[in-house]
């Protein structure tokens, strides 16, 4: 069983472990998104984001162990997310998931939510295998990482400020859009016309692989301002800004895959939903003679499933927690301890 | 029967098991190590008791009021050991725990003609105090007198008592205050106090007894506090 309560959804999933083809053991996930209670406050509010996951998570339980026709006693191993998140939020997955393995008697592990982004793709029919490099595109990170097998991260570019969901909502909410804008201002760039503005690729006039995405948004206030503002300028200017982002995020996969001479791309992440975002980096993978990974949309945002399978793969490599409830609202993906061999066929 | 009982709604981290008429019970004063001391007290005490985590009938839990971290973490643990073993859960009050660690004299019984109340008082901080209070009815039973609140102790209300007892966090706080409230004369007042998962035990055994359960999913926290952020409405108007 794979918990998520990290943040904003509650999301809770069932995998039989096939190391060869995971995603054929995925049985059963129960996702809900805690969006409109938010929606009210313009953002989350860590403590009411608790109190909704105490209130969801059980029900989301047994809504997944009946979709798979399973009892809690099936249950051979518990994984949950223990970081990085909202400390109040991560406790409650933490505390049932490591409470419900103690009860049963079997292994639990605390997983490292972006490790569950960066392994979510492996879900889906034909999946990558290390060496890769990964795009983490999400509301809290946009990360560039090397991977050489499970566990073994090496971050090649951070964020300088925004993180690139983020920057969607962001910019989303300067133009009026309600919380969490990022998604609906993709939806309106799919109505804006091509050359109307045109906005900056930030950082990558010069050499490196780090992000800033900060400065894009004052860029879109100031055209925004100056503007008729019409719903045709303000879908103009959604579209303006998400080439901007996506154009800035392929130049950037472009260098890391050069740097590393790695031939795969896995994407993930909430932006890594991002329709043009998927079709131009598959785009340049075809030019360049590189292959890219994405998770199916619903395992872009969070979900229980990344978490089982991440979960999943550290309890099959032998790792597991004690019984201390511990969560880490800061953690370092690139600190984790590798899980070598953990998927057959691993190169 | 046996319950396990668990606390975690203050400055203090225990669990109780009732097995037979025996109560067993682990505690430490030990602030935010919680998360990481109640699963080890659980099986120290199973061992102790000779039984194994299958042979429990029920989870009790002190369902708050209390810091809230500490509440949702023994409500998310109840819930899970709850859920996985199939057992039904009793949620009581952190407040009436509470209430059982003042002392108590015999007169203090309804019934003796000079009957003593206990205040049971949580320092709940930014100014304020949850607060109940309680007549004892018989051993272990207790009357609620007024309904649990989040209050400042300025404003207090209590009902009238021939004599109190006060016990919690809040009075190591507002000493001052709470006793300038108080309806009668103070009889003995402990701030060092904090609720006890021997007592949760105690007060669910006899709502077990009582058919008074809950499916795991529905023990909930109770924080009394449910303001927490402003609208984007009440944000306007601020
Ligand atoms: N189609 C889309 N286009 C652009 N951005 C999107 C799209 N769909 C979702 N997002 C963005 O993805 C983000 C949510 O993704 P996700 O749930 O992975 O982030 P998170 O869990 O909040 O952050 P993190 O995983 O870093 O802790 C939001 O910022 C949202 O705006
Ligand atoms: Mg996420």
């Amino acid at each position: 069983m794979g918990i998520e309560t990290s943040c904003d959804e509650t999301g809770v999933a069932l995998l039989r472990w096939e190391p060869a083809q995971p995603g054929r053991g995925l049985l059963a996930h129960a996702l809900y998104s805690q969006i409109r209670l938010h929606a009210e406050y313009g953002g989350v509010v860590p403590e009411l984001a608790s109190r909704d996951h105490v209130r969801k998570l059980l029900p989301l339980v047994r809504q997944a162990l009946a979709e798979a026709g399973l009892t809690p006693q099936d249950l051979g191993g518990v994984a949950y997310t223990a970081g990085p998140g909202l400390v109040g939020a991560l406790l409650v997955g933490a505390a049932a998931g490591r409470a419900m393995a103690w009860a049963l008697g079997v292994p639990a592990i605390g997983v490292h939510h972006m490790e569950g982004h960066l392994l979510a793709p492996l879900l889906e029919e034909d999946p990558p295998r290390p060496p890769f490099v990964a795009l983490l595109v999400s509301g809290g990170h946009s990360l560039l990482v090397e991977v050489k097998g499970i566990g073994e991260y090496r971050i090649l570019g951070d964020t300088l400020d925004d993180a690139a969901g983020e920057a969607f909502d962001k910019t989303a909410k300067l133009m009026g859009l309600p919380y969490p804008g990022g998604p609906e201002l993709a939806r309106l760039a799919g109505q804006g016309r091509p050359g109307m503005f045109r906005f900056p690729r930030p950082m990558t006039d010069r050499p490196g692989l780090d992000f800033s995405f900060s400065g894009l948004k004052t860029q879109v206030l100031l055209a925004w301002q100056k503007s008729d503002r019409s719903e045709q300028t303000r879908a103009d200017i959604a579209r303006a800004f998400e080439e901007a982002i996506v154009d800035t995020l392929l130049i950037k996969c472009r260098r890391a895959l050069q740097a590393t001479g790695a031939k795969r791309l896995v994407i993930a992440g909430g932006v890594g939903a991002n329709r043009r975002l998927r079709a131009e980096l598959a785009a340049a993978g075809e030019q360049d003679g590189f292959r890219t990974y994405f998770p199916r949309p619903a395992f872009c945002t969070d979900n229980g499933a990344m978490i089982a399978l991440a979960g999943a793969i550290r309890l099959a490599a032998g790792q597991q927690q004690g019984e201390s409830v511990d969560v880490h609202p800061r953690w370092d993906l690139s600190g984790l301890p590798p899980a070598p061999q953990a998927l057959a066929g691993q190169e | 029967m046996n319950l396990l009982a668990i606390e975690t709604a203050t400055e203090a981290c225990s669990v109780a098991l009732v097995h037979g008429d025996d109560v067993i019970a682990r505690s430490e004063l030990a602030p935010r190590r919680h998360a990481e001391l109640v699963l080890p007290m659980a099986d120290a005490l199973l061992a102790e008791a000779g039984i194994s985590r299958h042979a429990l009938d029920a989870i009790a839990v002190g369902r708050g009021p209390g810091a809230f971290t500490g509440v949702r973490l023994g409500i998310s643990l109840a819930q899970g050991m709850a859920l996985a073993l199939d057992l039904p859960v009793i949620t009581v009050s952190s407040l009436a725990a509470l209430a059982l660690e003042a002392p108590w004299t015999e007169s203090d019984e309804l019934g003796q003609g000079d009957e003593a109340a206990v205040l049971a008082v949580i320092d709940a901080r930014m100014g304020e105090i949850y607060a109940a209070s309680y007549r004892r009815s018989g051993a272990g039973e207790l009357l609620a007198l007024d309904a649990e609140r989040v209050t400042a102790a300025e404003t207090l209300q209590l009902s009238a008592a021939s004599g109190w007892h006060v016990v919690g966090s809040g009075w190591a706080t507002y000493a001052e205050p709470i006793q300038a409230r108080l309806t009668g004369p103070l009889r003995s007042a402990d701030g060092a106090r904090y609720p006890q998962a021997r007592h949760v035990a105690v007060l669910a055994a006899a709502e077990f007894r009582a058919g008074h359960v809950l499916a795991p999913e529905l023990a909930l926290p109770v924080y009394l506090r449910d303001k927490v952020a402003l609208t984007l409405v009440e944000q306007g108007r601020a």
